[in-house]
């Protein structure tokens, strides 16, 4: 049997190069960071498995994708629209709203999903436990695609002005993506400690979608509430950049613009920063 | 043999896996709290008891280039967690790890799989799973089929596949690519007789190309037949550490007075 005095033998290993070495770690926001840019060929496959593995067995398949949200309007349009008919073009204002809250509401509601499926890979085998969120994101972000198609025909149809402010599109989405992956981050790291949050979230996620003007116009709501209902709502001056792009044809308010962008880029920060900094216990919780 | 063994050892031998002083500690509390109502009800009353369980503590370990190391010991015992920690799924509660190269885990085979995807779209995933690039994964797709004896069924989606199936492409996957560190818990129960010895072929050929593997088996034949070193970890703590022979013969004598008793 061997006498296991190791830190005598150790001190000659150190002029040995290790790749990893738990005690030589860098911020761990930062290393989260790294390790997601090296392991982008993943997050790739991951969204792919998502899109391809969802519609694999059905008929129609992506064209899923697009009917969804045309669909919800249309049942929404006809409940809505005998209350809200004043809106010019109400059935593009409502999609518009409606494309951009499903595509916030699906992927953090998946990155919750995905967290806790992936809960068994993250116990066998090391990958940068952010993957899950990331790839929720781009499956939302592709989905929003997708669902763009149905939404440009109905601008068309109802006669909104299409001008070259379309163009800026990519731009909300983007800050859209950024919001949506912070809170997603944020709670798929409540979501391992307490599998309730996934319950409570859609109620959550029901209510703050009535409080956004999404089926109804802004202006119902009284002066006096504006201030709580609409200014504290990060989703209202998203939405709002979104909806003015692509339904009104004009470029967003400088305010709504640095707003929504400082929101979103710090929720990201925020949401980010503490995942990586929970991330290692969650392999001794879930 | 012996001596030219040891002294080869501390002369040329690079040791790929440092473990110093590893502990790992799970905080479970006590009533098994899990909704967040009753959280925030057990904090104000600060009733939240934590039963602190040890699942490893103070386990030292160095596995060299090339070597086989096996690790034995009952269930519970802390060879999981061992592996774990190594293969930087768990970060120990204290002590420090060091790795050089790339590690392989093939704790259980084919958890990333997914049933609704074909075998070859998996080879993609999975692929991508353990760090390696859409492009070389694609470059090694043939090999990585042949050696899976799937050939005819590639195209199909998993879920038809036996499980069989399953472990032999999750295998074929692990280790179409030379890592520095393999690990291996209990795989080599499964499969038949003959991917059996495929596998063991596979694995030589990589210790006499320079990969580490740490291995866990209940079966102390194998264990015998394929470690030069083993630990035996006993409820978290290092037991015994040495040659395979001699502490595989010392951990049956000591099952065997266990059963008398």
């Amino acid at each position: 049997m061997e006498n296991y005095s190791l830190t005598k033998e150790m001190q000659s290993f150190n002029e040995i190069e290790f790749t990893y070495d738990s005690q030589k770690r860098k911020s761990p926001a930062l290393e989260e960071l790294f390790s997601i840019i090296r392991y982008r060929d993943l997050i790739y496959q991951l969204i792919r498995r998502d899109i391809v593995s969802r519609y694999k067995r059905s008929i129609l398949g992506v064209l899923w994708t697009m009917l969804q949200p045309l669909g919800m309007m249309l049942v929404m349009n006809i409940v809505f629209s005998k209350l809200f008919g004043r809106v010019e073009g109400y059935t593009a204002y409502l999609l518009s709203g409606l494309v951009a809250w499903s595509f916030f509401s699906q992927t953090t509601t998946s990155a919750i999903h995905q967290i806790v499926w992936g809960g068994a890979l993250m116990r066998r085998i090391y990958l940068p436990l952010t993957a899950f969120s990331v790839s929720s994101s781009g499956t939302g972000v592709v989905n929003l695609f997708l669902s763009l198609l149905p939404l440009f025909l109905i601008v068309l149809i109802t006669h909104r002005p299409i001008t070259w402010a379309i163009l800026f599109l990519p731009i909300p989405v983007l800050l859209l993506t950024a919001f949506a992956l912070g809170i997603g981050l944020m709670l798929s790291t409540f979501a391992i400690r307490f599998p309730d949050i996934k319950e409570m979230y859609q109620i959550i996620i029901q209510a703050w979608m009535y409080l956004t003007p999404i089926l109804y116009p802004e202006d119902i709501i009284p002066e006096s509430y504006r201030h709580w209902v609409l200014y504290l709502n990060p989703m209202y001056y998203l939405i709002k950049m979104f909806r003015s792009l692509i339904y009104d044809g004009v470029l967003p308010s400088l305010n709504i613009i640095i707003i929504g962008s400082v929101i979103a880029l710090g929720t990201l920060l925020i949401g980010w920063i503490y995942f990586s900094s929970r991330m290692d216990e969650f392999a001794y919780i879930a | 043999m012996l001596i030219l063994h040891k002294v080869y050892n501390s002369f040329v031998m690079k040791p790929v896996i440092i473990l110093e002083k590893i502990s790992v500690r799970y905080r479970a509390p006590e009533a098994r709290i899990r909704t967040f109502k009753e959280y925030i009800i057990q904090l104000l009353r600060r009733k939240v008891r934590f039963k602190e369980f040890r699942a490893l503590s103070n386990v030292d370990l160095r596995v060299d280039e090339g070597e086989i190391f096996g690790i034995i010991g009952r269930n519970g015992a802390g060879k999981s967690t061992l592996l774990k920690v190594v293969s930087r799924v768990l970060m120990p509660t204290e002590g420090r790890v060091r790795l050089r190269g790339r590690v392989s885990p093939l704790l259980e085979l084919g958890a990333g799989f997914h049933p609704e995807l074909t075998g070859r779209e998996n080879v993609l995933l999975n692929g991508t799973l353990l760090g390696h690039s859409r492009r070389e994964v694609e470059s090694r797709l043939m090999e990585i089929i042949e050696f899976s004896e799937i050939d005819a069924f590639i195209d199909s989606p998993l879920r038809t596949y036996s499980s069989g199936m399953v472990a032999r492409l999750g295998f074929s996957i692990a280790t179409t690519w030379k890592p520095e560190i393999l690990i291996l818990d209990e795989i080599l129960s499964v499969g038949d007789e003959a991917f059996r010895a495929k596998c063991e072929i596979r694995m030589a050929r990589f210790r006499d190309e320079g990969t580490s593997t740490l291995l866990v088996a209940h079966d102390m034949i194998t264990i015998g037949k394929l470690c030069s070193r083993v630990m035996w970890l006993d409820h978290g703590e290092v037991k015994a550490v040495g040659l395979a022979k001699e502490i595989v013969d010392l951990y049956r004598a000591s099952q065997r007075a266990k059963k008398k008793v």
